[in-house]
């Protein structure tokens, strides 16, 4: 019988996979065709969605994206012995697109069944925790800083440094936390990886808790993500089943428990203060530092607070070696990256490369330009706090270091184009507005310092005064990037600030 | 003070104590009454406050202070239109543009005959398949004002 996978991911629904599953199973039927359907994740080229693959004895088969009505002709093609078609690309994994990725962290998502162990375990799922059990915590923990792991979230601090931290810790209760707020626009990795291996989070978690000894872990989760809470449910009912969560994980006699916590649109969350806070049931207001999440966190007890790339890269890491994860990568960005290609791109979705390759080859080689087919003018890295990057440096390498080099950050790997269309004048004023939508409120620069600044910039672009208002706009992002208690108000200048740099004539069109 | 009607005041007490026992129950709490009610009263704000052994004014501040909590009932179907910087680069301004006219309401308002409430969101994470929409629930990508207005027919009456 022949199987054939369809995504069950949030993105391929939204693009129609669920009618084009349903109109599979409908003509099979009438045809009398026995077929296996596999509900999997994306693969992540979302420019193929809806994807179709066909289990063939020399690989997966592509196809896509496919629509309901292409159904019939598939079948008439003998798309199930991988027939040739129009839609038909040949083995995915051979697809250009897909041939030069690296994938670790992101190595089962869109192959393994999301709600099977069984699936997992074929695939390679938790052979890290079972390694892990073999260690002692600051062994474990030695991996994780030998790996060169840095957050994944955005604030690339070294997860073994965090997770020392904890483990030195003398608490009755230590927490895992996981940071699942995607709410970067431009960012759809957690999102892919939580709906379509969400096991490897769990293990990932898991693992952390055994190493630092939390027996309590939380995913803190967007409210935004229906789909991916209900996988995360699955996932985690399985994982107890299996044994692999509770009071005695995998026959080690460790307890560790595991529950998802839905937020409530603040974007504020993010911060890992503001989320511990919610987490908490209270008000997302962030909290003044020190003392550190790690000393003093989730309900005043030592916690890790990380995000879910981080977290789901630690079974990799603990499965094939420190060393092996460490030899990827450039500098001190080690390991790899599942890069996120959003926005006005021909060919958007989940790029997952070691460190280092370059903004063009992204935007070019695996992007295929923009959407529109008009030139790319600009790029937003890292989410809305992140800088506005201009062609002259699409030459610059996707390293933490190198971007910082160029005024700009990596944040959580996502990458939104716009093309010549664009006016970065009011791209900068959305920036402020975003702040001042999304401000906890806690802090005097980022609360009020957003308002003032769309209301500054509104007098730019009505033409009012406008050298005088770039200058007390240029001031006023400074006054907020020093003074702001948290990364929101703090950084929230960074797209103005770099919207002035390079794309000062978008305020010039105004100043006259 | 407003009130409850009995059956959504015994509603509220029962999720509260469902919940009680729980670290940090407020959040789950407040979930659990908009998911049963549509929105969290003002009616309940007091008895949750009561059942948790929390002030009125710190239940107030939590519902007030998240985006997704509504206080007032919400039309029969929720539409959101995302505006992030992915689904802008893509249209996301005209697409919302075209929702308020052809809806004739404006974000965050419910139409007159009760079914369509609009909302802006910030980032459905579906920034590779821009402009995205979600509908009760259900991720919609590359929402063309075409796409849009088939969304609605069918929305308002389901096959």
């Amino acid at each position: 019988m022949t199987t054939v996978y369809i995504p069950v991911d949030s993105g391929a629904l939204s693009l129609g996979a669920g009618e084009v599953a349903a109109a599979i199973a409908a003509e099979a039927a009438r045809r009398h065709v026995a077929l296996q359907v596999v509900r999997t994740g994306s693969r992540g080229a979302y420019w193929l969605e809806p994807l179709v693959e066909v289990a063939t004895p020399a690989g997966r088969i592509a196809y896509g994206p496919v629509t309901p009505e292409d159904v019939a002709g598939l079948f008439a093609a003998d798309f199930l012995q991988g027939g040739a078609h129009p839609l038909r690309h040949g083995l995915t994994d051979q697809l250009d697109w897909f041939k030069g990725q690296q994938r670790l962290t992101c190595e089962r998502v869109g192959i393994v069944d999301p709600a099977s162990v069984a699936d997992y375990e074929r695939h390679g799922g938790y052979q890290g925790l079972k390694r892990a059990l073999a260690l002692s915590g600051a062994e474990i923990v030695q991996q994780i800083t030998a790996s060169g792991l840095r957050g994944r979230g955005g604030a690339a601090f070294p997860t073994g440094i965090k997770w020392k931290t904890v483990l030195e810790q003398t608490a009755a209760q230590k927490y895992v936390a996981c940071n699942a707020d995607e709410g970067d626009s431009g960012t759809f990795a957690d999102r892919m990886l939580m709906e379509g291996d969400p096991l490897t989070l769990i293990e990932g978690m898991t693992i952390a808790g055994i190493a630092v000894g939390a027996t309590q872990g939380y995913i803190y989760l967007r409210a935004e993500y229906p789909h991916a809470y209900a996988a995360l449910k699955t996932a985690i009912a399985a994982a107890r089943d299996a044994q692999y969560l509770g009071a005695n994980v995998a026959g080690s006699g460790k307890r560790f428990e595991l529950e998802v916590r839905l937020g409530a649109g603040a974007y504020i969350c993010g911060e890992e203060t503001s989320m511990l806070e919610s987490l908490e049931g209270k008000r997302g207001e962030v909290r003044v530092r020190p003392p550190l999440p790690a000393i003093k966190g989730l309900f005043g007890q030592p916690t890790i607070v990380n995000n879910v790339v981080t977290l789901s890269s630690v079974p990799w890491i603990l499965a094939h070696g420190a060393e092996a994860y460490a030899n990827f990568g450039m500098g001190k960005s080690r390991g790899t990256l599942p890069i996120q290609l959003a926005g006005n791109i021909r060919r958007g979705g989940l790029v997952e490369r070691a460190f280092g390759l370059s903004l063009r080859e992204l935007l070019y080689d695996y992007g295929g330009g923009s959407a529109s087919g008009r030139p790319i003018r600009a790029v937003q890295i890292g989410g809305p706090l992140g800088a506005y990057v201009p062609p002259e440096h699409f030459d610059t390498a996707l390293d933490y270091e190198a971007l910082a080099g160029v005024g700009a950050l990596l944040g959580h790997g996502g990458i939104v184009v716009f093309d010549d269309t664009v006016d970065m004048a009011r791209m900068a004023r959305y920036a402020m507005e975003f702040c001042a939508i999304e401000s906890c409120g806690k802090c005097t620069p980022c609360r009020i310092g957003s308002t003032r600044g769309v209301e500054v910039i509104d007098r730019i672009l009505a033409g009012i005064d406008g050298e005088r208002n770039v200058r007390l706009l240029e001031e006023l992002c400074e006054t907020m990037v020093q003074g702001s208690l948290c990364g929101l108000g703090g950084m929230a200048p960074f797209p103005v600030q770099s919207a002035l740099k390079h794309f000062r004539e978008d305020f010039r069109a105004h100043v006259s | 003070m407003e009130t409850l009607p009995t059956a959504d005041s015994a509603a509220v007490r029962r999720i509260v104590a469902e919940h009680k026992g729980r670290p940090g129950p407020l959040l789950e709490v407040l979930h659990a009454i908009q998911g049963e009610l549509g929105f969290v009263p003002a009616g309940a704000v007091p008895v949750v406050a009561e059942e948790l052994n929390l002030s009125r004014a710190e239940v107030h501040g939590v519902v007030t202070f998240y985006h997704f909590f509504r206080r007032s009932r919400p039309g029969t179907h929720t539409v959101s239109l995302c505006q992030a910087e992915a689904c802008q680069s893509m249209g996301a301004q005209a697409l919302a543009q075209h929702a308020r006219a052809r809806l004739g309401i404006d974000f965050h308002e419910t139409t007159p005959d009760g079914t369509i409430t609009l909302e802006p969101i910030y980032c459905l994470g579906n920034c590779a398949c821009s402009p995205a929409a979600m509908i009760d629930g259900q991720l919609y990508g590359r929402v063309t004002p075409q796409r849009f207005d088939a969304l609605m027919a069918q929305t308002k009456s389901p096959k």
